[in-house]
């Protein structure tokens, strides 16, 4: 987090070169480099979850599969859908930044965020139906239609890795808002200065490509 | 004057005749406001090193607890509870607030820059920012030590730490923010090797300590965020019972147990690997002799970041791993084995030949070989499964690790603090006394430890509150050479703290060291270098014949 709010942050104003650089070209690298490293400890991160999911799927193969049938595939595929417009929206506001065009940088944002706000919405339906019919994880579960053993380790799973998702879809939303606001008020996106937008559409696949992930790995397979 | 030229005169008073436009760093704004929000490297470096050492203290106050305790058989000064939680707190303070960020954040913070001939970092702010993160990890993990304090060994393993009652997540919830400070260090230190080289500073011309940095680095930025996930599930764990490592409902203990050394087995090497860089540089500076094998030393710090991803398991030889995988593990063990000794021969092969001036931080330079080479081939031995299965979990495990991580980082932290004291603050330490203590210290570790490695040969386990009477005389032993360790770094603190107010300025230069972070003045301007581009023209650490070098003027 820290290093998207320290580039955001170091572009700030009109391309402004930082004492420390040699060059623009080489502050944006810098950037550009931070922020893919901080990609790689993101996916990381989500790495210890899916070591989870693949040690205890071989353990409990049939609970795996009847908790991924229970699961909703029409709203999950639906949220696919949308995770993956939203990063195209995204991929588009950087393009337009390229080209100076403020407006559509934040439209496309704009657009982006609907989405994003969409998928969270599906994303607490599908949560809400958990909790009334009590698929949870560990000692909370107590759906009566499967009881089978690593029944509740499949929910902690699950829960554990769509809420670390949903979490960064936050994290990603509030990138995305401040670039936005940015694109519409002060307007200074630009061919010199495009590396906030680049670096919050950057964040924003990072969290539609743990998604793909997620999507066959608890729903599909 | 060039700064590169200025070298030549090394030894000689600062004198630059734009010396009173650039004070230094440390007087470039005395109002604690300006220290408190400053994003200069050196700066930061200087906050690290202060609460560093502080947290250096209170992990030795608990060490030397222990030692106490373990006296005489039985109770001696504490109940097994308090017991429990004073070993924890020392593992996880010395783990997590002294060892890991001590060299880097310090010493890397400080001279990555100057070494690379550039201003700052490639992200001061987010260099601030991590300074921070680390305070704020450090105040709830020390919260939730004092406030009912976790018993669980610095190793949480689970299913105890999920259903102990003590305070499990707020000390879990500190690893994790410090994880987040470790992050940030790392790919600010990547991107910095990347991006901000002077230029004619090409990799192979980098200083090799910045190559050490670089390999620690990788392991920081690969592997915290997986004990990051870790410690979240733990805590979750311990507050709502998910039973994710919980074998009651399913999970299984020995998947945590994969997951935590997958990131504490590389995380040694984030203690040892700037180590070994600091001594490259060390050895380097007083044999007066450019390193053997500069690309072999390179080269090996970046093979033991890799191979050290895949030897975890070798911690695992008795949790019920498959005798193939510890087979596998074990010979990957070894593997790390051979890229030190590649390291131990061509600090040897420097030496060899060299005009050595047997100054403090080349004591602690021999200090650390003799624990570099005894803690590494007692680690072979460790790693081979069938001696590991009768030494798991005893003392010799402990003296083990404390010869080769503690042993080796503590050696190059007292060397960098003695060969750096000049060149972060301008001063001059007493040298007779630096030697001293550095006896002192060699000796006492040695006292401590050896000790613990013949009571764990004769099966003494770790953590245990209480031993049978065969095994006092030997705790005394240690607990003796423990006294002596502590009253070594009290002198050291005397005559640093002594050299810090009244000492010497010691000019830019003293050791007439080659490094490149010796371009610059000691102690350097704000922005490390005043005027046009420096230039480096030749490698680090280039001395002409070692014979001539030993006259200041011969070159």
């Amino acid at each position: 987090m820290q290093s998207s709010a320290h580039t955001a942050d170091g572009t700030a104003n009109v391309p402004r070169l930082a004492a420390h650089f040699a060059s623009l070209e080489v502050q944006n690298h810098a950037a550009r480099l931070g922020m893919w490293l901080f990609l790689a400890t993101e996916i990381l991160l989500f790495a210890g979850l899916f070591v989870c999911y693949g040690c205890y799927r071989f353990l409990f193969p049939e609970a795996w599969a009847a908790g991924s049938r229970s699961l909703d595939l029409f709203w999950g595929t639906v949220n696919t859908i949308v995770l993956i417009t939203s990063s195209l929206t995204a991929a588009l506001a950087v393009h337009y930044a390229k080209e100076g065009k403020n407006k559509e940088v934040g439209v496309m944002f704009a657009l982006t965020l609907v989405m994003a706000m969409g998928f969270l919405v599906i994303k607490y339906f599908e949560y809400h139906h958990k909790f009334d019919i009590g698929t949870l994880p560990g000692r909370y579960y107590f759906y009566e239609g499967m009881q089978m053993p690593g029944i509740t380790l499949y929910f902690t799973v699950y829960f554990c890795s769509t809420a670390l998702h949903a979490l960064h879809v936050v994290i990603g939303m509030t990138v995305l808002a401040v670039a936005m606001v940015r694109a519409f008020t002060k307007k200074d996106f630009g061919p010199n200065n495009y590396t906030m937008v680049e670096l919050g559409s950057m964040y924003w696949h990072l969290v539609d490509l743990v998604w793909i992930f997620l999507f066959p790995m608890l729903y599909l397979v | 004057m060039t700064p590169s030229s200025s070298l030549d005169t090394a030894g000689a008073a600062p004198h630059d005749e734009h010396h009173d436009h650039h004070p230094s760093y440390l007087v470039d704004g005395t109002t604690i406001k300006s220290w408190l929000l400053t994003v200069d490297h050196k700066r930061i470096g200087v906050m690290f090193l202060f609460f560093i050492l502080l947290f250096f203290l209170v992990g030795g106050i608990f060490a030397l607890l222990i030692r106490v305790e373990l006296l005489t058989p039985g109770p001696t000064i504490m109940d097994a509870m308090t017991y429990n939680r004073t070993f924890t707190l020392h593992g996880l303070v010395m783990i997590f607030l002294f060892m890991i960020p001590a060299i880097p954040a310090v010493f890397g913070n400080f001279m990555l820059p100057l070494m690379l001939g550039a201003k700052d970092v490639a992200f001061p702010r987010l260099n601030l920012a991590s300074f921070y993160i680390y305070l704020t990890g450090a105040v709830f993990m020390l919260w939730g030590m004092l406030n009912g304090g976790l018993d669980t060994g610095w190793t949480f393993y689970t299913p105890y730490s999920t259903h102990t009652t003590t305070t499990v997540a707020p000390v879990m919830f500190g690893a994790f923010i410090i994880g987040f400070s470790s992050i940030a260090t790392g790919i600010n230190f990547i991107v910095t090797c990347h991006t901000m080289r002077a230029p004619g500073i090409t990799w192979f011309k980098m200083p090799l300590f910045v190559w050490a940095i670089y390999a620690t680095s990788c392991i920081q930025v690969l592997a915290t965020p997986v004990i990051g996930l870790l410690t979240v599930l733990v805590a979750v764990e311990n507050l709502f019972s998910f039973g994710m490592f919980d074998p009651a409902r399913g999970g299984d203990p020995v998947l945590f147990q994969h997951l935590f050394w997958f990131y504490s087995h590389p995380a040694v090497y984030i203690m040892v690997l700037p180590a070994f860089g600091v001594m490259s540089e060390v050895v380097s500076t007083y044999s007066r002799k450019n390193i053997f094998g500069y690309r072999a030393v390179a080269y090996s710090s970046l093979g033991i970041a890799f191979v050290g991803f895949f030897a975890w398991g070798h911690h695992m030889f008795v949790s019920g791993q498959s005798t193939f995988d510890a087979g596998v593990f074990g010979v990957l063990t070894m593997l790390v084995g051979v890229f030190t000794a590649i390291k131990v021969f061509n600090w040897v092969g420097t030496v060899y030949k060299g005009a050595v001036e047997f100054s403090t931080p080349f004591a602690y330079f021999c200090g650390f070989l003799f624990f570099t080479v005894f803690g590494g081939m007692t680690g072979i031995a460790l790693g081979t499964v069938s001696l590991d299965v009768p030494w798991h979990d005893t003392y010799f495990v402990v003296a083990h690790f404390h010869f080769i991580m503690v042993g080796a980082t503590i050696m190059a932290f007292l060397a960098s603090l003695h060969y750096w004291f000049p060149k972060m603050f301008g001063k001059t330490y007493h040298e007779g006394w630096g030697l001293v203590s550095a006896a002192l210290i060699i000796l006492g570790f040695n006292a401590t430890f050896i000790p613990q490695f013949l009571v764990g040969n004769n099966g003494m386990p770790r953590r245990y509150y209480d031993y049978p009477e065969r095994f006092q005389a030997l705790n005394v032993a240690s607990t003796a050479g423990a006294s002596l360790l502590a009253f070594g770094f009290l002198i050291i603190a005397f005559y640093l703290t002594y050299a810090l107010v009244f000492g010497e300025a010691s000019g830019k230069n003293p050791w007439r060291s080659k490094g490149y972070e010796w371009v610059s003045e000691s102690p350097p301007p704000t922005h490390n270098f005043v005027g046009p581009q420096v230039t480096f023209p030749e490698e680090p650490h280039f001395y002409v014949d070692p014979k001539k070098a030993e006259v200041p003027d011969a070159v």
